[in-house]
This record gives structure tokens, sequence and C-alpha cells, in this order.
């Protein structure tokens, strides 16, 4: 009993112990979090209305941003399935930083979820039992379950892992394997009900084909495991935690592949909207190419294939196996995919709205506050609970030890 | 004013299948409201507004209430309302009519596009006047094309040492005929304009409402005689509905509406034309708080050429009903299979 209430105490007095280097990226988060909370302030006092949302473009930066980390989420399972399925050694250990990506990422969706809402005061609304919970017909119930029940599944499989190992007490593999399993199996079916979520609506000619649950996958699988090369590279340097290059060459090669099917996606949506060019294409063509002189997304959409094109070049090639350039290459496309799955899927499937009318949507600095503070909220629960993770796995944080 | 009492009706809910499912979370649900509205109301507060909110935090679906929450409930809205506007609001709770279906049906051919139907729908049914300004009906201007002969032989695609024969050729980029491209916003000296003709939209009351099934929270539903109706008090303001719509009919309060006092209609209906707050959708309901009284929409009122016609579907004897018999009808984007009770005609 005394271990389960040390537990949380260690750990987060040990993740909340760091250099100047580390309170420094706290203090920055912490800066995003005070423009969240000014956004956030003026958005629940005054309404939808401090947004640059409108009645044509519903639908936003929050619920983009919320499309993509669903991704990030999912994307967990390519540590942690390889590593258990295939039972590959070097991925055991850090396999549960995986899941605390997961989780961070999971907090991040519910807070954008939060942010979109017109009345969050209401949420008790869809509380199963107390409230209303339109299942199975509406997609968005689907969606608050298959997450709900995600996060629920990450944070006891992480947290029984991390729990066994401070403890120094063998881990139940009857308990912990299928678990762990059942949570891969359910990476997947996040991703495909955040696409039929906006897959399933013939009044949005953009977002209505069935290439979306696949695609949605394989870009998550590109963009996900970038995010966990680059806290591996960055846990790597800055802690005492052994983290084997071939992690690195395995996960840079999933990202390769899934990135190239993802390519592939595109090229084939492109080719089937443009070649007929019904109106069922209008919000493809007002994406690449701008539709009746509105033009604002045709440079980020272009930005993103050119930065996704060329670091699937660069994967392709031995830089891939480069630990200076492999960094870059993580950025490069983990910017492109949040481009193309965030404000690139979102607003051209607003525009042209369901009778016609193309309109341009304009973020206001309230709404990117909200945006930029929801990130730095998660990547604070990200650093905390990797740091933590970390120590727990170097054998830091261990019950009886602490101070 | 007294209330009108609500014959002994099961529930709204009856007419939906999956009624019984929900039946018990809901009466854990309303039980938990009434007591802690009802305690809300006893701690007496002098603020109707403050009570009313109070109150209406805790209180169920509408489509799930009792008929004592329904008084309740629209007890304190016409409290709250009559406070807010300074003068007496009264919000109705009129149910459907039994072997009523409504039905709409607008003759195109006749349309001036006038936009008085959007004005005094605007006036009825108390939406936000300004920041943001909120229409319920859209009248979209649809061009006319003319047939150029000049243009006949200008083929696609036109970049000069491009030419692959591609079978659209003809005037590809002149439409000959009409190019039905609308547009919402027109501001003419007058109307009828010589080169368009006019396309009114507005919710079309589907029979199978894509809305509806998005709604997490089942807070818009249809009612017994076909209006699609939302509970404003139990939106969440998701804005699936908006998104799924494929008429645009939906609009959403982006911030807290803005109803001048003296411009504000006292006669709602609570599933209809009461006042709404920020945060939640809205959308024609038919005149809700008119239609059940017999009367008709205040759009169908106003039309000065009797473009508009409004009955029930159900009796063979009505206005619609002798339309769809007779005239060529047609609905909008039937390929997408919701049904609509919104018919365009032309004779």
């Amino acid at each position: 009993m005394q271990s389960k209430i040390r537990f949380p105490i260690d750990f987060f007095s040990y993740a909340l112990k760091g250099g100047a280097q580390y309170y420094a990226w706290l203090g920055f988060l912490g800066i995003l979090i005070v423009l969240w909370a000014v956004g956030t302030y003026a958005q629940l006092t005054q309404g939808m209305i401090i947004t640059g949302l409108t009645d044509q473009t519903s639908w936003g930066l929050y619920l983009a941003n919320f499309v993509f980390l669903v991704g990030v989420a999912a994307a967990a399972v390519t540590v942690v399935f390889p590593a258990y399925f295939y039972d590959q050694e070097d991925l055991h250990k850090v396999a549960v930083l995986g899941e605390m990506l997961a989780i961070a990422a999971v907090v991040m969706c519910l807070l954008f979820v939060f942010a979109h809402m017109g009345r969050p005061d209401r949420l008790w609304h869809i509380i199963p039992v107390i409230g209303i919970y339109n299942w199975p017909h509406s997609m968005l119930t689907w969606d608050v379950m298959v997450l709900t029940v995600y996060l629920i599944l990450n944070l006891v499989g992480g947290f029984y892992y991390l729990y066994k190992k401070y403890t120094g007490s063998p881990l139940n593999k009857s308990f912990y394997i299928p678990l762990i399993l059942i949570s891969c199996v359910w990476a997947l079916s996040i991703h495909t009900v955040t696409a039929f979520l906006i897959g399933t609506m013939p009044s949005r000619p953009m977002w209505f084909h069935s290439v979306m649950p696949i695609k949605f996958i394989t870009t998550a699988f590109a963009a996900g495991p970038a995010l966990i090369i680059l806290c591996f590279l960055t846990i790597r340097k800055h802690t005492a935690l052994v983290i084997p290059d071939s992690v690195f060459h395995k996960l840079s090669h999933y990202i390769t592949w899934f990135l190239g099917m993802a390519l592939f996606l595109i090229m084939s949506e492109i080719v089937v909207e443009l070649y007929p060019s019904t109106e069922h294409s209008f919000g493809l063509q007002y994406l690449m190419f701008g539709l009746s002189g509105l033009n604002k997304l045709v440079p980020w959409f272009w930005t993103a294939i050119f930065l996704m094109v060329v670091s699937f070049g660069l994967l392709l090639s031995p830089l891939r196996k480069n630990f200076t350039v492999l960094p870059i290459i993580c950025v490069m496309l983990f910017v492109g995919i949040w481009i193309d799955k965030g404000m690139g899927l979102l607003l051209p499937g607003m525009s042209p709205s369901p009778i016609g009318e193309v309109t341009e949507y304009y973020p206001t600095w309230l709404e990117i506050f909200v945006v930029a503070g929801n990130y730095a909220i998660g990547f604070l629960v990200l650093t905390l609970l990797m740091k933590g993770a970390v120590g727990v796995v170097l054998g830091d944080v261990k019950y009886g030890q602490s101070k | 004013m007294s209330k009108p009492k609500s014959e002994e009706r099961k529930s709204a809910g009856t007419t939906r299948r999956d009624f019984l499912k929900k039946t018990g979370a809901a009466g854990a649900a309303a039980g938990a409201a009434s007591l802690l509205g009802s305690a809300a109301l006893m701690a007496n507060t002098e603020n109707p507004d403050a009570q009313t909110t109070w109150a209406e935090w805790f209180q169920g679906n509408y489509r799930l209430m009792t008929d004592e929450e329904k008084k309740e409930s629209v007890a304190r809205l016409e409290k709250r309302y009559s406070a807010q506007f300074g003068k007496k609001v009264t919000v109705d709770d009129a149910p459907a009519i039994d072997g009523v279906l409504f039905g709409y049906a607008l003759n195109i051919q006749k349309c001036i596009g006038c936009r008085r139907c959007v004005k005094a729908c605007v006036k009825e049914n108390n939406q936000s006047r300004t920041n943001t300004e909120i229409e319920w009906i859209r009248v979209v201007r649809m061009e006319k094309g003319q047939f150029s002969a000049g243009d006949m032989d200008k083929g696609y695609p036109q970049e000069e040492g491009h030419e692959y024969g591609v079978q659209v050729g003809g005037n590809a980029y002149k439409p000959a005929g009409v190019v039905l491209e609308g547009k919402h916003y027109y501001e003419p000296e007058k109307v009828p304009e010589k080169d368009a003709f006019y396309f009114p939209i507005a919710c079309m009351q589907c029979e199978k409402p894509p809305c509806v099934k998005v709604c997490p929270v089942r807070t818009t539903y249809r009612e017994g005689d076909g209006i699609i109706v939302i509970d404003y008090n139990w939106c969440i303001g998701c804005r699936m509905c908006i998104g799924a719509c494929p008429y645009w009919a939906r609009r959403f309060n982006w911030g807290e509406p803005n109803l001048p006092a003296d411009d504000m209609n006292p006669n709602t209906h609570y599933l209809g034309n009461r006042p709404r707050m920020k945060g939640v959708a809205e959308k024609c309901t038919f005149c809700i708080q008119r239609s059940r009284r017999g009367r008709y929409t205040a759009c169908v009122e106003v039309c000065p050429v009797g473009a508009r016609k409004f009955g029930n579907l159900l009796d063979p004897e009505s206005e619609v009903r002798k339309i769809l018999d007779r005239k060529r009808v047609f609905r909008l984007k039937a390929e997408l299979n919701t049904y609509p009770k919104f018919f365009y005609f032309i004779d």
C-alpha cells in the first residue's frame, strides 16, 4: 500500500527535477499556457465569436489539430506492437515511452474537443446514463468511446509497467501482454473512427470517400514515430537512458514505408478527383489551386507536398541513418503531415459550402493562443511523463530509495 | 397566459425507435434534474436570470421531460424572458398534433427574389440581428447563362500547343444555358433581375435528416409532425449537425445573440423561436409556434407572389398535397436520400 502512495510522489518529484535547460523548456511551455488561459477565458466568456470560424467554415484549427493528434496518439503502436508482438528486445525498454506519448496526445485531443465545443459547460450531456449518448447512431459518440478507452488502456498499461519496475516486482504477463495487444488494435480504431467521423458526410464531398481511414492511418504512422524519434533523441542526449541505434533505424524504416503509402494515397485521391473534375473535386481544387479567386491554402498545400516528398526521398537514402539529418527529416515530415491532415483536410472540406460558397478562414490570435496553449499543456504532460518514465526505467525512481 | 394543456401524450420519444433504450437513463437524469432544479428555485435568488441558468443546467432533454418538468421549464423561461425583454413573453409547449405531417412547397417559377420572407422570418423567429446576423432562409440568386456562338470552338484546354482534343470541346468555359452557380448575397436596385432567377432554401425538414443522425446528444430530433427541432438547452455546440447538413440550413450562435427588446416577438415556442443563447445551433422550424396553432408560417404569409405553400401532407385536400399531385415537383439534392418535406415546383 505504502508503495502505491509513494509511487506518484517519487515519479513526479523526479519528473520535476532537471537542469537549467529543462526548466527553460518548462518555462517556455508555461508562457504558452498563460496565452492559452487568455484565449480560453475570452472564448468562455464571449463565445466562439472570438475565433475566425463562420457558418461557412464552422470547423477550423481546433478540429484540425484534434484530427492530427488522434493520429499521433495512435502511433504509439509503432513502438509497442513490434516490441511485444515480434518480441523485439531493443524496443521493450522504450515501449512504455510510446505509451506516455499516447497519453499526452489523447490529453491534447480532449483539450481540442473542449475548445471546439460551443457549450463546454454542458459536457455532461454526452456522458452515458446521466446524459444522452446517441450511440450507435452518432459517429462522434463512437469517437468519444474509442478515445476514452484508448486513454484508459494506455494509462493502465503504461503505469502498470512503470509501477512494477518501481517496486521491482515481475510483470504479470498474462495480464500485461493481452492488455498491450488490445491497446495496439485499439490504436487503429481511434484513427479509423476519426476518419469515419468526417468521411461519412455526403454534404462535404471532399471528405466523402473511403480512402480516408487508411490515409489517416498511414499519415499517422509516419508523423507519430517522427515525433517519437525526436523524443528519443532528446532523451538519449539528456539522460542516461541508452537507446540503441537499432531503435531509430527501425522507427525510421516504418516511417519510410508509411509515408510512401500516404503519398501514394494522396496521389490516388488527386487523380480520381481531378480527372473527371466534377463538383466532388471542388474542395481539392480549392486546396491545390484556389477556387473563385480565393487561394490562401494553396501555398500551404504545396509546402506540405514538398516537405513530404523531400523527406520521403531523404528517408530512402542512406541519410536516414545519419543522426544529424534524421531529426531534420522528422521535423519536415511532421510539419508536412500536420498541414496536410490538419488545415489541408479540414478547411477545403468546408469550402465550398454545401451551397457552393467558397470562404477563406482566418484564425484569430486568440484562437491561435488556445491552439498553442493546448499543445503546450500536452507537451508539458509529455515531458513530465517521459522524464518520470525514464527515471523509472533507469532505476533512479525506485521504491524505498527516495530521500 | 395559461399554458395549453398538453394532452396525455406519452412522449415525443414514442415516435423514435429506440425510445425504450433511453428511458432508463432519461428517468434518472430527469429525476435528478427536477430535484436540483427545484432546489435552485427554492434558493430564492431574486435574479430570474441566475435562477434560470442554475436550474437549466440540471434540466434534462426536452424530449424526455415529463409534462410536469416541461411546465416548470417553460415557467422558468417565461419569467426570465419577460424580465430580460421588459414585456410579457410566452413560451408555448404545444406538442405535435396527431394526423399532421407538415410539408412545404415552393414555386420557383414565381419567386422574384425580394427576400421579404427572409426578413419576416428573422422578425418572427427572434434571430440575432447583428454580430452575428442570423437568417434561416437564404435566397440563392441563380445566374442565367447566355449562349454565345463566338465561343463555340474555344475548347478545352486552351493553352496553345496543348490541344489534346479532350472531349469537352465546344464552349467549355462558357455555359450554354444556365450556369447554376448561386449567390446568396445580391443587392440589386430592383427585383426580379433580367438575368437571374431565384432559389430560396431553408431547412428541408428531411424525413431522414443527417443532422439528427450525427448529433451526439440527440438534442435535435424529429417531432411527430415531421418538424426537426432543437432543444437549445441541451445542445453542446459541437456543430456536427452543421457539418452534416447538405442544405446549409443550420446556423450557429457564435456569440451572445443580439436581439433588441422592442423587436422581440413575445409569442414563442420552446422548440422554436424562443430567444437562443450563445454556443448553440438553430434553424427553421416551419414556425412551430404558428403552425402548431393552425397558422401559416411567416414566410408563407409575407410572400407577395404566393410562391410559398404550406400545409398538412396527410390531408389529401391540403394545398401542398394538391401541388404534389398536380405540379412538376422536385426536391433539392434528392440523390442524397434525405427525403426533404420541402418541395420545389413549377406550374
